[in-house]
């Protein structure tokens, strides 16, 4: 970089609670550069964003704008700064009109007046502009969410914006939102403004972006131009996996391979689509195997789970366990034999004002009960066979499960799952969050389970478990397969190649099969 | 508070506010009767112990609903027009016999809870709002079947239900016994209640699970609805007339105290039925008590509102244990 640059965050640390955000965070963009910023899950993206917009204030180091020490006191202060964010989930006033949100807080008046012909004219000048053809006089609901975005991101940069920050602004859009977005990205740059552009999606990032910052666990692991930066570099450098790694057998508690090619598919996806999120997924998985889900954040690893277990509604696609198709919903999902441990443990799984007694028979409830009475003999039966079986530690069966260490909250499900005698078990970041012992000993159970002949879907974002624990890998871009792995090819090389492919480089052999299936459904 | 004083305090502190949200209201009832018993003439005589449980036993009745929904995160505005229009309907179809007249008031609570239900389990509108729609509009539609006026009510068979005595307990207090009992067995024996508090406490997880989510939300406004009702038609016998403009005022207010006085958050997730039997009795006992003494109704009122201000900081602080 020869220009000074415009914005500078230089040294940041952040901690919440102890746990270390941002490690000694630098980064520097000079005007008219679009900036990528990318990492998975908990890598410290938001913190940062949230620093750079003055919504958190860093613990150590700074924040500098032109050159000039910028301690924002909140988000507004920074905003008045000039530095402006769009946000995935649009900030605006969904019931005023396209020209009030576009003029919010500036609206021209006269005498005190809102002057409403002014307010229609200069918001048609400024939409115009960037090339957006919508009619301002509507209220913002009813634009789709593509146009949206572009009504808050064009507010952001026609407040003597200098700094643009977007997050994931493309998640919800068409492709040809997206050549418009970008289409105000470039004449943004060409004016000399800088942009910090977060997203999860490859292709995007090479087509707009100049420079990349690579974030993991909170440090800066990688910065650089992204033009001479290698995609499967790029994507090893987010998982934080050596692009030749050597396998090193024993470092997971996962025995290796399950015999299930015989078998017939326990369960099967045929091309389950869903706007924007998945498109026409197909996947089979036999009893006794361990089916791995590989992927970017965002892939759509964890809506195929929830799609499979009927907790999705799809536009299209079907899912049959044993040939038979499943009606929607996740009873009679369960009832089938699915069994959905979900992502987000303590929003969609644990019931925290119960007692783990409580939250391990939920699901079984109906074959528990007779005639609506539930029978405690039964429970506490399974309760303790359970308990001793994934040894959960608790004081006992009538603790809240709350008080739970991460790792016995997450067998405590796992329980509630087994609970209910499924077929096919999907596992969606079993082991994230939970101390090392419990992790081997969740990683062990899978084995034991697929050994069992139980199907099992396996999700998780460290490769090394996805590798190991699996006996075929499906990844996942942008909601579709775009390859399959098994055998001697399901290593942490073959998966990243896959998921860096280029959209256009031809596609692994299955997935022409994959896409076959799907169109012939849908 | 002296929580700064020892660094362990904090800890502490949580403890006893669990302890206090889980079994204040019964530490609060002995230190009330003890009171009582002591500057209260004729305070355990037999007959002002009937009168206080006959006056409570709607109450309860009500309260015993009210726990349900709040226990799945929601709250039921429309009970006290749920009295008013059961106490409506009564006249209008006592002339066939007292179980029509019943039934039919019986039906109207169940209306209500349908609708009330329906509103917050299939349109998704927040409890609050759902029933409040009802809370205004119930009353009303009393006010139009009853001809908007007070009826006296001469069946003697419908009086008895409010006068009579089992084995010398008043009628109504056994009923709201016995409810409380039946109420006690659905939380702790049934998959409905043991559903409720599991949506109430968390209903992603719950939904994930396979719990009819819906189904159990209509079920719980109705439950709410029919005990509403049954709290009417027993305040109709006990005071003899049917007055669909002023029973049941402000009964909704009464049962959310007595719910979350008896340690029920209002969070959801959790439903203490003998808590709640017990936050009703504790707020009458406050209001008795001052009246005896010649305190102003306000003046209990006024009582009321700090024990529900420390049930709510005790459920605060229990909460951030």
């Amino acid at each position: 970089m020869t220009e000074a640059p415009l914005l500078e965050v230089s040294g940041v640390v952040k901690r919440f609670t102890g746990v270390l955000a941002l490690d000694r965070v630098s980064v520097a963009l000079a005007p008219g550069e679009v900036h990528a910023l990318v990492g998975e899950n908990g890598a410290g993206k938001s913190t940062l964003i949230k620093v750079v917009t003055g919504v958190h204030r860093p613990d150590e180091g700074r924040v500098l704008l032109a050159g000039r020490p910028a301690g924002f006191a909140g988000p507004l202060d920074a905003q008045r700064a000039g530095i402006q964010a769009v946000h995935q989930e649009v900030g605006l006033v969904p019931g005023l009109s396209v020209a009030r949100n576009l003029l919010l807080g500036r609206e021209p008046r006269r005498l005190g007046v809102l002057d409403v012909r002014r307010m229609h004219r200069e918001a048609e000048r400024v939409l115009s502009s960037y090339g957006i053809a919508v009619d301002v006089r509507r209220p913002l609901r009813s634009l789709g969410v593509g146009a949206q975005q572009m009504v808050a991101l064009a507010r952001a940069v026609s407040v003597e914006a200098r700094v643009v920050v977007m997050d994931e602004p493309t998640s919800s859009l068409e492709p040809r939102e997206v050549d418009t977005l970008f289409g105000v990205v470039r004449r943004l740059r060409d004016r000399g403004i800088a942009v910090v552009y977060v997203s999860h999606r490859l292709d995007e990032l090479y087509r707009i972006c100049d420079r990349v910052t690579v974030l993991r666990d909170g440090r800066v692991v990688h910065q650089g131009p992204l033009a001479g930066l290698d995609r499967l570099r790029l994507v090893s450098l987010m998982l934080g996996r050596p692009v030749s790694d050597v396998r090193a057998e024993g470092v997971t508690k996962f025995s290796g391979a399950h015999d299930a090619a015989g078998a017939a598919p326990v369960v099967e996806a045929h091309g389950l689509t869903r706007r924007h999120v998945l498109d026409g997924v197909s996947l089979a998985i036999r009893p006794g195997e361990v089916v791995g889900l590989g992927g970017l954040l965002g892939a759509g690893r964890t809506e195929t789970a929830k799609a499979i277990a009927g907790a999705l509604p799809l536009d299209g696609g079907r899912v049959t366990v044993a040939g038979r198709p499943l009606r929607r919903g996740p009873a009679a999902a369960i009832r089938a034999g699915v069994a959905l441990l979900p992502e987000d443990r303590k929003a969609e799984g644990i019931i925290g004002t119960l007692s783990v007694r409580e939250n391990i028979a939920l699901a079984a409830l109906p074959r528990l009960s007779r005639g609506g009475l539930v029978s405690e003999a039964r429970i506490d039966r399974i309760v303790e066979t359970f308990m001793r079986r994934l040894r959960i530690k608790a004081a006992g069966p009538h603790q809240r499960v709350a008080e739970l260490s991460g790792g016995n909250q997450q067998k405590v499900l796992l329980a509630r799952w087994l609970a209910t005698e499924p077929r096919i078990l999907l596992l969606d970041e079993p082991t994230r969050g939970i101390d090392v012992g419990a992790k081997a000993e969740v990683q062990a159970l899978i084995d034991a389970l697929a050994e069992d002949g139980l199907g099992v879907l396996l999700i998780s974002a460290d490769l090394e478990e996805l590798v190991e624990g699996s006996d075929r890998v499906v990844v996942l871009k942008d909601g579709a397969v775009v390859g399959e792995l098994s055998g001697a090819d399901v290593t942490e090389e073959r998966v990243m190649n896959a998921i860096a492919a280029h959209a256009g480089a031809p596609p692994p052999a299955d997935e022409g099969d994959a896409r076959g299936r799907a169109e012939e459904v849908s | 508070m002296t929580d700064a004083a020892v660094p362990v305090s904090r800890f502490d502190r949580g403890r006893i506010l669990a302890w206090l949200q889980d079994y204040g209201v019964y530490a609060a009832i002995v230190v009330l009767v003890v009171v009582n018993i002591a500057i209260t003439p004729r305070f355990l005589s037999v007959e002002n112990l009937r009168t206080q449980l006959v006056q409570v036993a709607p109450v309860v009745i009500v309260s015993l609903g009210m726990a349900l929904v709040i226990g799945t995160e929601g709250v039921d505005l429309s009970v006290g027009s749920v009295m008013a229009l059961a106490t409506a309907l009564i006249p209008l179809y006592l002339g066939y016999g007292v179980v029509p007249a019943v039934v039919a008031g019986l039906l109207g609570g169940a209306a209500v809870g349908l609708v009330n239900g329906s509103l917050v389990a299939f349109v998704g509108v927040q409890p609050i709002v759902a029933t409040l729609a009802l809370f205004v509009g119930g009353r009303g539609i009393a006010l139009v079947v009853a001809g908007g006026q007070l009826k006296d009510v001469h069946d003697q068979t419908l009086l008895d239900l409010g006068s009579s005595s089992v084995a010398g307990i008043p009628l109504p207090v056994v009923v709201a016994a016995v409810l409380t009992v039946l109420v006690t067995a659905v939380v702790r024996r049934t998959t409905f209640g043991r559903r409720l508090v599991a949506i109430g406490g968390n209903r992603t997880a719950s939904e994930l699970s396979g719990l009819p989510v819906r189904r159990v939300l209509l079920l719980v406004y109705v439950t709410s609805g029919l005990l509403a009702a049954v709290a009417g038609i027993l305040a109709t016998a006990r005071l003899q007339a049917s007055d669909p403009s002023s029973l049941g005022l402000l009964m909704e207010l009464s049962a959310i105290t007595a719910v979350v006085v008896g340690g029920t958050p209002l969070t959801g997730g959790r439903v203490r039925v003998l808590g709640t039997v017990a936050g009703a009795l504790l707020i009458q006992l406050v209001r008795a008590t001052l009246i005896k003494h010649d305190l102003a109704d306000s003046a209990a009122q006024m009582v009321q509102a700090v024990i529900i201000l420390a049930a709510v900081y005790a459920a605060r602080g229990a909460g951030r244990r």
